[in-house]
């Protein structure tokens, strides 16, 4: 039973990531109608500028946490500005092509200069160590992930779907002309979702830079089952890729321990048997 | 006429046979297959540099000088056993590849094995692990040069279990690789007395270990045997630091660890780690000689790991079989059989020779990875702890199950 405690302690951890990312996957196809397939490209990027910051700059985990999303971010709104914005209205499959097609070539780029089994990162000090919960070590890094990713995501939340800048947003989504007619700069407002969606991808980055290893391709490895999970928890819905991120975070944690050679198919099956039952995702609406 | 006719014949048939003999004698083309993950979680430690090695083996053969025309060409096996024996079947059908190098996944390369055995190719593994190349599965036209997962047992395993280590939790890559490691391991533990208490299989290539880690932790092992590789070996030591597992008094057994990977996972956590390895950078002047000029013709400068290394050696020493056969037969048993019957020398692996079932047999060193201050460059990371000669080290012929030693 102990044991089981912990598996699902774990299962949380990675349902952070898979959280954070699905998150941004589905601000961005929910805001601009994109299946972005360069997340996992920029969630890469976001754990190599921290290393960059560190190594090269001397700028701490900290400043990382916020810079490296505001750089990433700022390299995704030129991506939105030059490529992106000229697919509005096309079908799902161009800018699915053209945002896998900037994935590899980011990946290529980046396996040609570090090499494909990666760099160090060092925990933080502040973060370093572990406290005994009795049924297991946890390490205070880990336990920092879980809460801060929860509390990004929740504002994230809060701010798409309670705020009037939300409400914008959603309205933009719906109907661009009307909105516009109000005296909004849609276009400005789309770039800047975008840049949100990618710097969430690189916060996670940054975050999961000390427990992987900082490497060209963590991010296609992970990409993914997080589409799995943006699909199970329905595309573009906020709080269902929340949901979906950690509740298969702790199932593929409990696969790990019950039948661990499932552990990477799991979360594809559960994909199916939703797809079976309900085809729209879990909370998802109708197209 | 008749005569005349049937004399001119025999002729020119004679003249044919000859010149076919001329021709098979002083054929010296040869085609090199490096074949290798090159952009997955194996590629730091072959891929790219593997197929730079054999260039360097065809440069320092000197044979171009001597009028033997040589290309090397690389392929991407992905760690896909369908993909390698595809790449393996259109390079001998199409591209007339007369060996195929590195070759790491065993999975694949047992696959490829297989392939080139049919197609009556050469190869010469260094990349991949598993003993079963040169014994249940052994070919009279494969080689395999750098190491195996019966030496990795028997070296780190061995030296772990004799120093009190005698209760093991496995972490095991689930796929021929791993099994083939944990299998060879497993044997050494029980011989000397030890227990396997428990073990989990994870997939290949698995970027969090914490769930299995806990699993280890749980089982109170006095060592968690590492049957895995590349990237999730570094990942398994790396997260294993995190969950405090060696300061709870657990001992990792990183049964195989290549020098990317201890660069990848950094000295501040590798420190300390028992390890093997057939070849390391910075052994002696040759070595070190081989490494610089290496290093500067990589792209991240890296210095070469064992499998690149022995890809270079493994290639010299075929080269000079070639050229005692006076030129390539196109016959890769008959090559093969050459490489078999010259002791093999070069400056990276030492003396040495290659068994009846194709397994190379030289020195293994026991390494332990230096602490950050005992480090005074960017790839110094090893201690020499002990040496382990060939005979010791790899599969003794009485023991390997290879049908080649029943004649």
């Amino acid at each position: 039973m102990q044991a089981l405690y912990a598996q699902l302690l774990v299962g949380l951890i990675n349902g952070s990531f898979y959280a954070l990312l699905s998150l941004g996957l589905a601000v961005i196809f929910g805001m601009l109608n994109i299946i972005n397939f360069a997340h996992g490209a920029l969630y890469m990027m976001g754990a190599f500028v921290a290393y960059f910051l560190l190594n090269l700059g001397g700028i701490n985990y900290w400043w990382a946490l916020l810079i490296a999303p505001i750089i990433v971010g700022i390299f995704g709104m030129i991506l939105e500005r030059t490529m992106l914005q000229w697919l509005t209205g096309l079908d799902h499959l161009y800018g699915l092509l053209l945002t896998f097609g900037i994935a590899l070539i980011v990946q290529g780029v980046f396996q040609n200069y570090f090499g494909s089994s990666g760099l160090p990162y060092a925990i933080p000090d502040q973060l370093k160590g572990g406290m005994n919960l009795g049924f297991m070590f946890l390490p205070v890094y880990r336990g920092w992930v879980v809460i801060f990713s929860l509390v990004v995501c929740l504002a994230t939340w809060f701010l798409i779907e309670k705020t009037r800048l939300g409400a914008y947003l959603r309205a933009a989504t719906e109907n661009p002309t009307l909105v516009r007619a109000f005296g909004i700069n849609v276009p400005r407002m789309i770039t800047l979702t975008y840049g949100l969606g990618v710097g969430l991808a690189a916060l996670a980055g940054v975050l999961s830079a000390p427990i992987n290893q900082v490497r060209p391709l963590m991010g296609a490895d992970l990409i993914i089952v997080v589409f799995a999970v943006v699909v199970i928890g329905g595309m573009g819905s906020i709080m269902g890729s929340i949901i979906t991120g950690f509740a298969l975070g702790v199932i593929e944690g409990l696969t790990k321990y019950f039948y661990p050679e499932a552990s990477n198919t799991v979360v594809f099956v559960l994909m199916v048997l939703v797809l079976l039952v309900k085809p729209t995702g879990l909370t998802g609406r109708a197209a | 006429m008749k005569t005349r006719s049937i004399a001119s014949f025999l002729l020119s048939t004679a003249l044919t046979f000859a010149a076919a003999g001329v021709a098979s004698a002083q054929d010296k083309t040869v085609k090199i297959g490096a074949l290798s993950d090159q952009s997955g979680l194996y590629a730091d430690l072959g891929g790219p540099g593997s197929t730079l090695a054999a260039q360097m083996a065809v440069e320092d053969s000197g044979l171009t000088a001597k009028g033997w025309k040589i290309d090397v060409i690389s392929g991407d096996h992905q760690n896909k056993p369908d993909i390698g024996t595809a790449i393996a079947r259109q390079w001998f059908d199409v591209e007339k590849v007369d060996v195929i190098v590195d070759v790491p996944n065993s999975g694949v390369a047992l696959a490829v094995n297989n392939v080139v055995k049919e197609k009556n190719g050469a190869y010469i593994n260094s990349g991949a692990a598993t003993s079963d190349l040169t014994n249940a599965q052994c070919s009279p036209n494969t080689v395999h040069w750098t190491y195996d997962t019966y030496m990795l047992a028997h070296t780190t395993g061995q030296a772990l279990v004799k120093a009190g280590g005698d209760t093991w939790f496995f972490l095991t890559a689930d796929y021929a690789f791993g099994a083939a490691l944990e299998r060879d391991t497993t044997a050494v533990v029980t011989a000397n007395g030890g227990k396997v208490v428990g073990g989990v299989k994870h997939p290949l290539n698995t970027p969090d270990f914490s769930s299995f880690l806990l699993q280890a932790q749980a089982s109170k092992a006095k060592i968690i045997g590492l049957a895995n590789a590349g990237g999730d070996t570094t990942n398994s030591i790396k997260q294993a630091a995190e969950f405090g597992i060696v300061k709870g008094g657990q001992k990792l057994a990183a049964l195989l660890l290549f020098l990317t990977d201890v660069k990848a996972i950094g000295l501040e956590t590798a420190q300390g780690l028992n390890f093997t390895e057939t070849f390391y950078w910075d052994m002696n002047d040759q070595t070190r000689a081989f490494s610089k000029r290496f290093a500067g013709r990589m792209k991240n400068n890296a210095p070469p790991t064992m499998v690149q290394a022995g890809v270079y050696s493994g290639l010299r020493h075929y080269f000079k079989a070639l050229e005692a056969l006076g030129g390539n037969p196109h016959d890769g048993a008959k090559v093969v059989e050459k490489m078999k019957s010259i002791p093999t020398e070069d400056d990276l692996f030492g003396k040495g020779e290659i068994q009846p079932n194709g397994r190379t047999i030289h020195n293994a060193y026991l390494f332990e990875v230096k602490t950050p201050a005992e480090s005074k460059g960017p790839w110094d990371f090893y201690k020499l702890v002990g040496t382990v000669p060939g005979d010791q080290a790899f599969t003794p012929l009485s023991e390997s199950k290879c049908a080649l030693l029943k004649k």
